[in-house]
């Protein structure tokens, strides 16, 4: 399994719609990166901004943000573009299953004394059945890889379980998708690769018409 | 509230930094990876990993300087030592282990039962791969924080293709679910970030075999449930010999 067969060109190859999809996340939780490159950041600035709490709030709403995403493709555009067979079945099944990890999220991030951040609106290049399910394994495995990404990062132990209770119905949402469109079910092989914030955005970002 | 650190970046300061830095370290790794998946594949991995934690970073103040600073981060450098080294973990790691000792037989014993032709075989085959690369990653680990899980010898009933098939997506599941029910008993936030990448994979598998039985991909619903350790053994306990 080769590096760019974990591309999606299909993603790549979207259209920006709209000038303000920056605005959503990099208000929010980009802005962080920014301000501190990797190359700034020293393991005590980490801990002191681990363990004030802050952080979590910010893993949650990106993670919140993918997860209005999902949903959204779920439950809306799976019906504009007209699904049958397994695929609906499916489609409906996780669509529902997103959208309980959005308001599990929400709940998690009121109770962590934050706000989540507002569900942007969203444009699928998704026109048939088969571009639906190509689209929805990119976006499982871009989940997968953004989860496991911030998940270390995250500093309270009750979100970081939720957290990995969620990865874990993304990868098997991959998975099956995988298998019905015949991709590889495990595209990273052995270990799934991470994502850093900024190759989720690269993905993801085109995808929000506005925030 | 405004001045944060990029999550993601900053873990990645830390994650496979260490691997990165340390060429030794890094070679033990490949090589303990290699003989799961051959070294190419080890160094494309590994070399996917660190990319992905944008860990070329070399800047960057590395967790071996603590002692070198003052006094005042005294409790956070403490910390931080604590987790780079990951004593801590070496149960679960070897607990770790010990699943993918088991997975790994079953699956080879699996591809040359007969019971499987084609492309079922074909994804039994690659499943067992991946198993085979966990344990060695796994026992990589154990071996730099200790003594690894001595290997266990397993024994599983192979009747039938469809018997053989369910016990496979058990096996899978019950793998997810000891992962993810270890989650938040990680010290080390290196370690953490490998179980994460492994967890994944096994929740992958269980929810291919899951397909091809004509089960649910997702047993658990939205949230997939964790499994303590004494849950999972008491499950095991008849497949090791």
């Amino acid at each position: 399994m080769t590096r760019s067969e974990l591309q999606s060109p299909e993603l790549e190859a979207v259209e920006v719609h709209g000038t303000t999809r920056a605005g959503f996340i990099m208000r929010g939780a980009l802005a962080a990166g920014a301000a501190y490159g990797a190359s700034a950041v020293t393991p005590f600035v980490r801990d002191a901004f681990a363990s004030s709490g802050g952080g979590d709030v910010d893993i949650l709403n990106f993670a919140l943000t993918l997860e209005y995403l999902e949903s959204d493709f779920y439950l809306h555009k799976a019906k504009s573009v007209g699904l049958s067979g397994e695929a609906k079945s499916l489609a409906a099944m996780f669509g529902e299953q997103e959208q309980a990890h959005v308001t599990a999220l929400m709940t998690t991030i009121k109770h962590a004394g934050g706000t989540p951040v507002k569900r942007p609106s969203f444009m699928f290049p998704a026109t048939d059945q088969a571009s639906f399910l190509k689209l929805a394994y990119t976006l499982e495995n871009v989940g997968v890889g953004a989860y496991n990404g911030a998940a270390p990062s995250i500093s309270n132990k009750e979100i970081l379980a939720a957290a990995g209770s969620i990865v874990q119905t993304e990868a098997r949402h991959a998975a099956a998708i995988g298998l019905l469109i015949h991709k590889p079910v495990t595209p990273n092989g052995p270990f799934d690769v991470p994502l850093s914030k900024s190759k989720v955005l690269a993905k993801a970002g085109p995808l929000i018409s506005k925030g | 509230m405004t001045d944060r650190i990029d999550p993601v970046e900053s873990t990645n300061d830390g994650v496979v930094m260490e691997l990165a830095r340390d060429d030794l370290e890094r070679k033990r790794f490949l090589k303990m990876a290699g003989r799961g998946m051959g070294a190419g594949a080890a160094a494309t991995a590994l070399g996917a990993f660190i990319a992905a934690c944008g860990g070329s970073s070399s800047s960057s103040s590395s967790s071996s300087a603590p002692a070198a600073t003052g006094t005042a981060s005294t409790s956070s450098s403490a910390s931080a030592s604590a987790s780079a080294s990951g004593g801590n973990d070496l149960p679960i790691v070897n607990y770790a282990l010990t699943l993918e000792y088991l997975e790994a037989q079953f699956y080879d014993e699996v591809a040359k039962s007969g019971l499987f032709h084609g492309a079922t075989l074909a994804t039994l085959k690659r499943f067992g791969t991946e198993e085979h690369a966990h344990v060695a990653a796994l026992k990589g680990v154990a071996d730099k924080l200790g003594t690894p899980a001595a290997k266990p010898m397993g024994k599983f009933p192979l009747h039938s293709a469809s018997q053989v098939a369910k016990l496979a997506a058990t096996v899978e599941n019950l793998g997810a679910s000891a992962y993810l029910g270890q989650a938040g008993n990680i010290k080390s936030k290196e370690i953490l970030a490998a179980a994460l990448a492994i967890h994944t994979v096994e929740a992958r598998h269980a929810s291919t075999l899951n397909s091809m039985l004509k089960m649910t991909p997702t047993p658990d619903g939205a949230f997939a449930r964790p499994m303590t350790m004494a849950q999972v053994l008491k499950v095991v306990k008849p497949f090791i010999a």
